[in-house]
């Protein structure tokens, strides 16, 4: 026989035979990804399914393992800013921000104020081409190619703005330990003020396109339930946390280089469903379009001679250093511990995803296989970070 | 009654053939008559002047063989207009996608119409990869009896009432017979290729086209009360004497409009496809060309849907609903094959807007919510053709 071959059966305890008193099915291991077209990378999600239904669920990473912490060890300081944005292409600005303020406070010093402001302007650019790749995949999870084409578009228009700032699209090597690269430009602040005009009613037109949906909402809304003690024991953070009803982020209760100087609002929505992680990621983006408007006008307002880097010492002196950032997709931070030369002893990444991951089998259980790539979209994978 | 071809072909004029199935004018038959007179006929006389009084070129121009030869230039005919047809779709589906999504679509030769038939070109010259442990039998068989029945439906829907293959009484009972073929082959076709994604995709279709069938059934069978026929030249010729059924029949029209989108597999109801969740469901072991013909019968299902759609709701080859024989017998094969694109524009539309619905909100649509609309249907037309409104 040719499929008793591929099927493994399980003495599956009473509890798992899914309101099935008299008979049971046979259950198989279905492998979503390395190179299935579901995974966002080279990211494996083993379910277990009794005919449709997922009834267990194993995350299996790796696959991309790079080394990336042991190669930081072998360079220098400044040689491990264009390392850092290969942690997550769609987050590389919010990594290398994040490199650099770990080792600035290694250092101790404390960046001008024009550096800290074009680094928001920086951090929430990226956040919004994430959030906006984030978009497009959930497009695609769900069967639609226009929502993917679409997010991409608009994607496209704060890449330009990647480049207009420091020349790369999407690995930008832009910030430095001390400051930033290099100044923005009148081009620049004009752009990017249109770019966040012309984005939010852009915007509107793929919200109205998926909400208007009944068959998006109704794949969406009431699938894939987390507690907020779910959260808490699994380490989620980001907008799958703020899904869930935990008002949290770091730019507002923890904040980092500025933040606390600029008016903004963090979206919470208590459902806890993939709704409600799709709902706190569309606010974030307008959100960050304030940010960025705001943040704009502080760099004007310092003037065009204001400084935006210091000169900073090669050695750092030796130490542990603890950094934490909001990131796209949660909370990322750095573990510096220096011997007092001019390369880290021990570089440490806590990535958002590699905890966000370990929240798949809970939220992907009872579901249906078809519901599997939207549940997981919404945690938005990057396996870049997970397995650095 | 026919015995055989050879009985069947001894007639010089199609129309004194006793068997001719045919009771109106067919004018693909003709043409491959007229053609193969032409050309048989030119090959034997050059034969005959060569060697004069020779038997090769009587048996040329024998009855038998223009009608054996006929057929055989018809079916060219047929596959070539088949062929295009779903070529013409796909391009149309590429550009329109393209357009609804803000980018270009294929542009290389003729507006990217090339791009379509290179396409065509490069998945022939695919190598035919087979799995090791599937079971090659079934696997192979199955794959062709599903292109296969695709094929027959096309055939058996005609283009004007002297454009067709068959013309026959109960010709709408046989198109959602054939199309009842398919969910099985598939079902079994997923299962003999020993695939964990390809046996739930194979499941999956099976079970949403056989949901999806009854209500089509029950639609095709308000229609035929309507017009009082199976025959699809009747129906056509039903709706030019009194008026479209789109109009009578408007809720059948949405219900069977969104059944025929579930029955040739289209979004949003490719579940049986379903690239995110099942990488591509049942067809995940076909490779190369198998792929292409499963690609060209899937277009080739949903061309014929919406041409059922065009030929039992919108007058098949009647221009307008409300006028005179005179206007409505213009150019009928293009008015049927424009109105089958058309309506194939409006499903590339609902592919654009939706994602792909989930296996249980397919199976409620269909038997909770299109069972009993196509059953008011029924009524509906059934109380029309009682009150003699038709």
């Amino acid at each position: 026989m040719v499929v008793e071959n591929t099927i493994d059966t399980f003495d599956s305890p009473p509890e798992e035979r899914i309101g099935k008193e008299k008979y049971e099915t046979d259950q198989m291991w279905i492998y979503m990804g390395p190179q299935h077209p579901f995974s966002h990378g080279l990211w494996t999600l083993k379910v277990r399914v009794d005919g449709e239904i997922v009834t267990d669920a194993e995350p299996v990473i790796g696959y991309l393992h790079r080394g990336w912490e042991k190669e930081a060890e072998n360079r220098t300081y400044p040689k491990i800013i264009p390392m850092a944005d290969r942690l997550c292409y769609s987050a590389s600005m919010t990594y290398t921000h994040l490199y650099c303020m770990t080792v600035e406070k290694a250092l101790g010093i404390e960046v001008p104020e024009k550096a800290k402001y074009i680094r928001i302007v920086a951090d929430e650019i990226c956040r919004i081409q994430s959030h906006l790749m984030w978009l497009a995949a959930v497009g695609t999870d769900l069967g639609n190619l226009t929502i993917f084409l679409w997010g991409m578009r608009e994607r496209e228009y704060w890449l330009d703005l990647n480049v207009r700032l420091c020349g790369q699209r999407m690995t930008t090597n832009y910030p430095r330990i001390g400051g930033v690269r290099n100044d923005t430009t009148d081009i620049f602040d004009r752009d990017v003020m249109r770019c966040t005009e012309r984005f939010e009613k852009a915007l509107w037109d793929i919200i109205n396109m998926i909400d208007t949906n009944s068959i998006y909402v109704s794949r969406m809304k009431g699938i894939s339930y987390l507690t907020r003690e779910q959260c808490a024991n699994l380490g989620i953070t980001g907008p799958a946390m703020r899904g869930c009803g935990v008002d949290f982020d770091l730019r507002r209760d923890d904040p980092y280089d500025n933040y606390e100087h600029i008016d903004f609002e963090v979206p919470v929505l208590k459902e806890g469903d993939t709704y409600a992680r799709y709902m706190v990621r569309i606010e974030e983006m307008f959100q960050s379009c304030e940010i960025i408007r705001q943040a704009v006008r502080k760099i004007n307002a310092l003037g065009k001679n204001a400084p935006y880097r210091l000169k900073v010492p090669s050695k750092v002196p030796a130490g542990k250093t603890f950094c934490k950032l909001e990131d796209p997709r949660g909370e990322s931070l750095m573990y510096l511990i220096s011997d007092g030369t001019d390369k880290p002893f021990r570089l440490k990444v806590r990535a958002p995803l590699f905890t966000n991951i370990s929240a798949s089998r809970p939220m992907v259980k009872g579901v249906r296989v078809a519901d599997v790539p939207a549940v997981m979209a919404m945690i938005d994978v990057c396996m870049g970070e997970t397995d650095r | 009654m026919v015995s055989s071809m050879k009985d069947w072909i001894q007639y010089g004029d199609p129309m004194s053939n006793a068997y001719y199935p045919y009771d109106t004018y067919n004018v693909v038959y003709d043409i491959g008559f007229e053609v193969y007179q032409f050309l048989g006929g030119i090959v034997a006389w050059l034969i005959n002047l060569l060697i004069p009084g020779n038997w090769l070129s009587e048996w040329l121009v024998s009855d038998a063989v223009v009608n054996a030869f006929a057929i055989i230039i018809l079916a060219l005919l047929i596959f070539l207009v088949i062929f295009v047809g779903v070529l013409i779709s796909l391009w149309e589906e590429r550009k329109v996608l393209g357009r609804f999504m803000d980018r270009r679509g294929t542009m290389i030769g003729m507006k990217g119409f090339m791009q379509c038939v290179a396409d065509g070109l490069k998945t022939f010259m695919k190598e035919n990869t087979m799995p090791k442990k599937i079971d090659k039998m079934t696997y192979m068989w199955t794959v062709s009896l599903v292109i296969g029945t695709s094929v027959l439906v096309a055939c058996m829907l005609p283009l004007s009432d002297r454009f067709y293959i068959v013309n026959f009484d109960s010709g709408l009972l046989i198109v959602m017979a054939l199309y009842a073929l398919a969910p099985f082959f598939i079902l079994v076709s997923g299962w003999s290729q020993n695939n964990k994604y390809s046996l739930i995709g194979g499941m999956r279709a099976a079970e949403s086209m056989i949901s999806y069938e009854i209500p089509m059934l029950i639609i095709v069978c308000s229609v035929a009360v309507l017009s009082g026929t199976f025959n699809i030249g009747g129906i056509v010729a039903a709706q030019n004497e009194s008026m479209w059924y789109i109009i009578p029949l408007f809720i059948g029209f949405i219900v069977f409009f969104t059944c025929a989108c579930a029955e040739s597999e289209r979004s949003p109801f490719d579940l049986a496809e379903a690239e995110a969740e099942l990488v591509e469901g049942w067809q995940t072991e076909y490779a190369g060309m198998k792929w292409g013909l499963i690609m060209l019968g899937d277009y080739l299902r949903g061309f014929a849907s919406c041409a059922m759609i065009s030929i039992m709701f919108l007058g098949g080859w009647n221009i307008a609903p409300f006028a005179s024989d005179a206007v409505n017998g213009f150019l009928p094969e293009v008015v049927q094959l424009l109105k089958g694109w058309f309506i194939f524009f409006i499903m590339i539309w609902v592919r654009v807007a939706l994602p792909r619905v989930r296996i249980d909100q397919i199976l409620n649509l269909g038997w909770k919510v299109f069972m009993p609309l196509s059953v008011i249907n029924l009524v509906i037309a059934v109380l029309l053709k009682v009150g003699g409104v038709f």
